[in-house]
C-alpha cells in the first residue's frame, strides 16, 4: 500500500468539524436530548471532538458513549483474522434521545448496520443519525450518513486512512493505494 | 495478541499473553451483562453442546447462560458414565455431535485427558470444563479475572490455595495460571493431599494454615470433595474445619483487606465458617458474576479461531 | 534344505564369537561355521554388511490365544516375532481360560502345533485364575511341559502361598518368573507416581510398589533356596536390591523392556495411551539405572512384554485404557538404536541379552550359533532406518509406544528351524 494523495490537512479537518457540529445542532434544534456515539476506533476520537466543538458553539456538554461493534459484524466486515473485542461505554440513557452515531469513513456501509443492531440492545433511541469524516462511496446497504465531512470517490483497490492526533500522532486524510 | 486455539483445554500451555487476552477480553463481555438486553450476536446461528458427564450444576448453567447471552444455541447432555455401563466411547460421542454440526462442545468428565483426548478426534472446538483432577481452566480464569478487578494486577501477588489439592483441578490450573502471571503461589493441605512435584510446577507448600494466610492478598478455599470415595485419605469434616478452616479469627491474623475466593458450592462449616462466606473480603459472588464473562470471552474466542482456521484452508 | 549364510558378521557370545565369517545350515541344524564355505547350497542369504545373530528369545510375551483372538493370536504373534528376529518365545498365561490346568495346558499346546510359526514355549499359572489364592499343579503342569510358572499381571499376595510355591517350582525343577506388585500400593495408579502424576492429573504408582516386592520375592527364593526370575524391572531401587542379592549369590535373573530403557514418563504428558503400561514408564533417574543395570549385567536379559490390546480398549480415557503395549517387532530395533549407537551394549552383549540368558535362565538349548543346533538364525541390517508405522505391524494389534519413531536395525532374514521363515 502506498499514499496517493493527501485530501484533507490539519487544519481543514477541525474547520470540517466544527461545520458538522453546526449542522447537526441546527438540525436537532441544540443540544437538548442530543448524545454522540462514536464507532470505535476513530470514530470515538471524532465524537469527542465533536462534543468539544458543540461546547464551543452552545456552552453545553452532550453525552458521549462508546460503540465496539466487533460482536455485531458480519462476516464481510471482518477486517482483522482475529478480532480483538474492546468495551462499549454507553453510561447514559440513550431512550427518547436523538443519537448521532460517528464514523470516519462510510463505506459499504456494513459497519453502521452493525452499529444500528448494538444500538437496538441498548434502548430505543428518538432517532439515529449518521455522521461521517469521509464518504467513499461503494455502499452495499441502503445507508446513507447525515453529515459528511468531504465526499471522496474512490476506486475499489483504494482506501481512505483518517489519521488523528490522538492515535496516529498528526491529523490528517489520505488516499492509499494497494499495489 | 490473537487467540488462535480452537480449544481451550487447560492453562498448563497458555503463554501469559494468551491468558491475559482472555481476561481482556472477558472485561469486554462484562458490559454485556449491565445492559437491559443481555444480548450479542457474536455466536448467532452456532451451537453450543454442553456435555457433562459429571454432575455439575453451577458450571453448566454458567456456561449455559454465557452462550445465550452470545446468541447461541445452547443443548445440555448430562449422562453419568460408570465402569460398569460401559455406553458410547467418549470419542465416538464426539463424533456424533460433530456430525450435527455442533460448533462447540463444552465437556466435563471425570477422567483427566477426558477434553484432551476428545479435542485430538474432533475438529470442532472443545473447552474443558473439567477433566478429573487434572485441569478446570474456565474456573481459574474466572478466579483469577476477579483478583485482577479486585487488586488491580495479578504480577507480584500472594495468593494462598487451601484445600484438597491433590485432586484439585481448579488448584491445578490456578497455579499454571497465577505464576504465569507473576504471582506467588502457596498451597496449603494435610501432606496426604499435596501432590508430589508440585514446587517444581512453582507452587510453595505448608500445611499451616496460620502461615498461608499471613501475608496473603488473597486465599483460594477449594471444596472439600465428600463425594469421592478415597476411603481413609481424607481427615474427619470437623477435624479438617479445626485444621484448616477459614475462620474469622484466623482472618483477623491475615492482611486486613484480603480476598477470600471459593469455586462453590460452599460447605459452609467445613471450609470455612459461615460467618466468612458471607463477610465483606468473600467475593464469592463476584466470581459467579465473572464467570459469565469469562466463559463469554472464552466461547467466543474458541470460535472465532475455529473459524478463521477453516477460512485459511479454503 | 541348504542354506549358506555368507560374508556377515557373527555374533556368538557362547562360543567368543565376533567376525565375518559364513554359515551353513543343513537339515535344519547349523552344519559348519567357517570362511569362505565353498559348499554348494540351495539358497544364499546375503549377509555383507550385515549381523548375524542367533535367533533371540522372548521370554515374556502375551499372545492372548486362547481367549482373545481379536487383540493377537499365535500365528499371528510369532509372525509378528519372527519379523523382529525373535524365533523363540515364552507366552504368558493370563489367557482366557488361563493355564492353569492340564487341559489348559494342553489346549495351547494343541493350538501352538498347529498355528505356531515360531518356537512357543508355556508358562503355566502359580494360583488357579492367577486368583492368588489355590495353587496350581506345579508338577503336572511341568508334565504337561510348561518350562516356567507365574500369575504375571499379578503378584501373589500371599506370603506363604508364594513360598509353597517356590518350593514345588523347585523340586520339579520349574522356574518362577515374579510380576512384581504390592497392589495396596499400586492402588489403581496409572501412571508413574511424581510430577508427571502430578501435572496430569492422574493417580500415580511408586517405585515402591514394584522394589517392595522385588525385596519381598528375592527373600523367600533364598529362604527356600530356589531360583527366581523377576519380569520387566522399571525402577533403580529394583536394580540395586538385584545386584545386592546377585552379590550375596542368591539364584535371582532378571530381565527389563526396551520401552524401560528408552523412556520416561515424560511420554505419557500428552495422555497418550500407548504409553500406558504396568509397570508404568518411570522417571529419568530410573531409565539411567536400567542403562547403567543392562551395561554392568545386574540384568540378565531383554524382553519385549509384548501386550497387544484391540483400539477399542487403547483408544479411551487414559484411565480406563488396558495396559500394555506389543513390543516383538521392535525390540531389537529399539535395543539397537538405543544401546548399542550410545555404546551401552556392544553386540555380543546384545545378544546375550536378548538370546543367550534368556536361553539359560530358562534352561533351553538356545541363543546359540552351536555345530548341531537347531538353525535359529536373524540376520539383521544394523544401520539401516525404518519409521513404525501401524500399516507396517504384523501384530494384530497397533498399540506400540514407538509409533512414529525413528529406528535403526531391520531384520532383514530370520531362519527358524533351518528355513527361511521371514521376510
Amino acid at each position: 500500500m502506498r499514499e496517493k494523495a493527501k485530501i484533507l490537512d490539519k487544519d481543514t479537518i477541525s474547520r470540517t468539524l466544527m461545520r458538522i457540529a453546526h449542522e447537526i445542532l441546527e438540525k436537532n434544534k441544540g443540544t437538548e436530548n442530543l448524545c454522540l456515539v462514536g464507532i470505535r476506533n476513530r470514530g470515538v476520537y471524532l465524537a469527542q471532538r465533536l462534543a468539544a466543538c458543540i461546547q464551543k458553539i452552545e456552552a453545553q456538554d452532550v453525552p458521549v458513549g462508546i460503540l465496539d461493534i466487533t460482536l455485531y459484524r458480519d462476516d464481510l466486515t471482518l477486517i482483522a483474522a482475529h478480532p480483538v473485542v474492546h468495551k462499549t461505554e454507553i453510561n447514559f440513557d440513550m431512550n427518547g434521545k436523538n443519537l448521532v452515531l460517528v464514523d470516519d469513513v462510510l463505506y459499504t456501509g456494513r459497519t453502521v448496520r452493525a452499529a444500528l443492531d448494538a444500538l437496538i440492545d441498548f434502548g430505543r433511541p428518538n432517532s439515529v443519525q449518521l455522521a461521517v469524516m469521509v464518504d467513499r462511496g461503494h455502499r452495499e446497504l441502503p445507508v446513507r450518513a447525515d453529515y459528511v465531512g468531504k465526499n471522496i470517490p474512490t476506486a475499489v483497490n483504494e482506501t481512505i486512512e483518517v489519521r488523528l492526533a490522538e492515535v496516529d500522532g498528526l491529523d490528517e486524510v489520505v488516499i492509499m493505494q494497494k499495489d | 495478541m490473537n487467540w488462535v486455539r480452537k480449544d481451550l483445554l487447560g492453562l498448563e500451555d497458555l503463554s501469559k499473553e494468551e491468558i491475559e487476552s482472555i481476561l481482556s477480553t472477558a472485561e469486554s463481555f462484562k458490559e454485556v451483562s449491565t445492559r437491559e438486553i443481555k444480548k450479542v450476536p457474536a455466536l448467532r446461528g452456532k451451537t453450543v453442546l454442553n456435555l457433562f458427564y459429571e454432575p455439575s450444576t453451577r458450571t453448566r448453567v454458567s456456561f449455559e447462560v454465557a452462550a445465550k447471552r452470545l446468541s447461541a444455541d445452547v443443548i445440555n447432555i448430562t449422562t453419568e458414565t460408570s465402569s460398569v455401563k460401559k455406553g458410547e466411547t467418549l470419542i465416538d460421542t464426539g463424533r456424533n455431535l460433530e456430525a450435527l454440526k455442533a460448533d462447540i462442545i463444552v465437556v466435563r468428565h471425570s477422567a483427566s485427558g477426558a477434553a484432551v483426548m476428545l479435542a485430538r478426534h474432533v475438529s470442532i472446538s472443545v473447552v474443558n470444563a473439567g477433566d478429573g483432577w487434572h485441569e478446570h481452566p474456565t474456573q481459574a480464569l474466572l478466579d483469577i479475572y476477579t483478583l485482577k478487578e479486585k487488586l488491580g494486577h495479578v504480577a507480584g501477588l500472594k495468593v494462598s490455595i487451601v484445600g484438597d489439592i491433590a485432586h484439585s483441578r481448579v488448584a491445578r490450573s490456578n497455579i499454571w495460571g497465577l505464576t504465569k502471571l507473576g504471582a506467588q503461589v502457596t498451597v496449603c493441605a494435610p501432606r496426604l493431599l499435596i501432590p508430589p512435584g508440585i514446587e517444581q510446577i512453582g507452587a510453595r507448600v505448608t500445611d499451616d494454615i496460620d502461615a498461608a494466610l499471613k501475608d496473603a492478598d488473597a486465599v483460594n478455599v477449594l471444596r472439600m470433595q465428600f463425594e469421592r470415595d478415597e476411603g481413609n485419605a481424607f481427615p474427619n469434616p470437623l477435624e479438617y474445619f479445626k485444621q484448616f478452616g477459614i475462620t474469622r479469627e484466623r482472618l483477623e491474623k491475615a492482611k486486613k483487606n484480603i480476598i477470600v475466593m471459593h469455586p462453590g458450592p460452599i460447605n459452609r462449616g467445613i471450609e470455612m465458617s459461615s460467618e466468612v462466606a458471607d463477610c465483606p473480603n468473600s467475593v464469592i459472588l463476584e466470581q459467579v458474576t465473572n464467570g459469565i464473562a469469562v466463559r463469554m470471552a472464552v466461547l467466543f474466542l474458541v470460535s472465532q479461531a475455529h473459524d478463521t482456521k477453516n477460512e485459511d484452508t479454503h | 534344505m541348504k542354506i549358506l549364510i555368507k560374508n556377515g558378521r557373527v555374533i556368538d557370545p557362547a562360543h567368543n564369537i565376533d567376525e565375518i565369517t559364513d554359515i551353513l545350515v543343513e537339515n535344519g541344524l547349523i552344519s559348519k561355521i567357517a570362511k569362505n564355505i565353498r559348499n554348494s547350497a540351495d539358497k544364499i542369504v546375503d549377509a555383507q554388511d550385515k549381523i548375524v545373530m542367533p535367533g533371540l528369545v522372548d521370554m515374556h510375551v502375551h499372545l492372548r490365544e486362547p481367549g482373545r483372538e481379536d487383540k493377537e493370536t499365535i500365528a499371528t504373534g510369532t509372525q509378528a516375532a519372527l519379523k523382529g528376529g525373535v524365533t523363540t518365545v515364552l507366552a504368558m498365561p493370563n489367557t482366557q481360560p488361563a493355564i492353569d490346568s492340564v487341559e489348559n495346558a494342553a489346549l495351547i499346546k494343541r493350538i501352538i502345533q498347529n498355528t505356531a510359526k515360531a518356537n512357543v514355549l508355556i508358562t503355566g499359572a502359580i494360583t488357579k485364575g492367577r486368583l492368588g489364592q489355590e495353587l496350581t499343579d506345579i508338577a503336572a503342569l511341568k508334565k504337561e511341559g510348561v518350562v516356567a510358572v507365574s500369575d504375571d499381571g499379578a503378584s501373589v499376595d500371599n506370603e506363604g502361598l508364594f513360598q509353597e510355591a517356590l518350593r514345588q517350582a523347585k523340586e520339579n525343577k520349574v522356574l518362577v518368573i515374579s510380576h512384581c506388585e504390592d497392589k495396596t500400593l499400586s492402588r489403581g495408579g496409572v501412571v508413574n507416581l511424581g510430577l508427571t502424576s502430578t501435572r496430569l492429573g492422574l493417580r500415580g504408582i511408586p517405585n515402591a510398589s514394584e522394589y517392595k516386592r522385588v525385596e519381598r520375592d528375592i527373600q523367600l527364593a533364598e529362604k527356600i533356596g530356589a531360583a527366581i526370575h523377576i519380569a520387566h524391572v522399571s525402577c533403580q531401587e529394583s536394580v540395586e536390591i538385584i545386584a545386592q542379592a546377585k552379590k550375596r549369590g542368591i539364584r535371582v535373573t532378571c530381565d527389563t523392556c526396551p520401552h524401560y530403557f528408552t523412556l520416561n514418563e515424560e511420554a505419557v504428558l500428552s495422555y497418550d495411551t500407548n504409553m500406558k503400561m504396568n509397570p508404568p514408564l518411570r522417571s529419568k533417574d530410573d531409565v539411567a539405572a536400567i542403562r547403567q543395570g543392562l551395561k554392568n549385567g545386574t540384568i540378565d536379559a531383554i524382553s519385549s512384554d509384548h501386550a497387544p490390546h484391540t483400539e477399542n480398549e487403547k483408544d479411551i480415557e487414559f484411565e480406563r485404557a488396558e495396559f500394555g503395549v506389543i513390543g516383538l517387532e521392535t525390540e531389537l530395533a529399539v535395543t539397537i538404536t538405543e544401546l548399542v549407537q550410545s555404546g551401552i551394549l556392544d553386540w555380543s552383549a546384545v545378544v546375550q541379552k536378548m538370546a543367550l540368558n534368556p536361553a539359560k535362565i530358562l534352561g533351553l538349548g538356545k541363543g546359540t550359533l552351536s555345530i548341531g543346533s537347531d538353525a535359529d538364525i536373524t540376520v539383521v541390517s544394523a544401520e539401516e532406518e525404518w519409521i513404525v508405522k501401524k500399516e507396517n505391524l504384523l501384530s494384530r494389534s497397533k498399540n506400540s509406544a514407538f509409533l512414529g519413531c525413528n529406528l535403526k536395525g531391520v531384520v532383514e532374514d530370520t531362519l527358524y528351524g533351518g528355513e527361511v521363515v521371514y521376510p
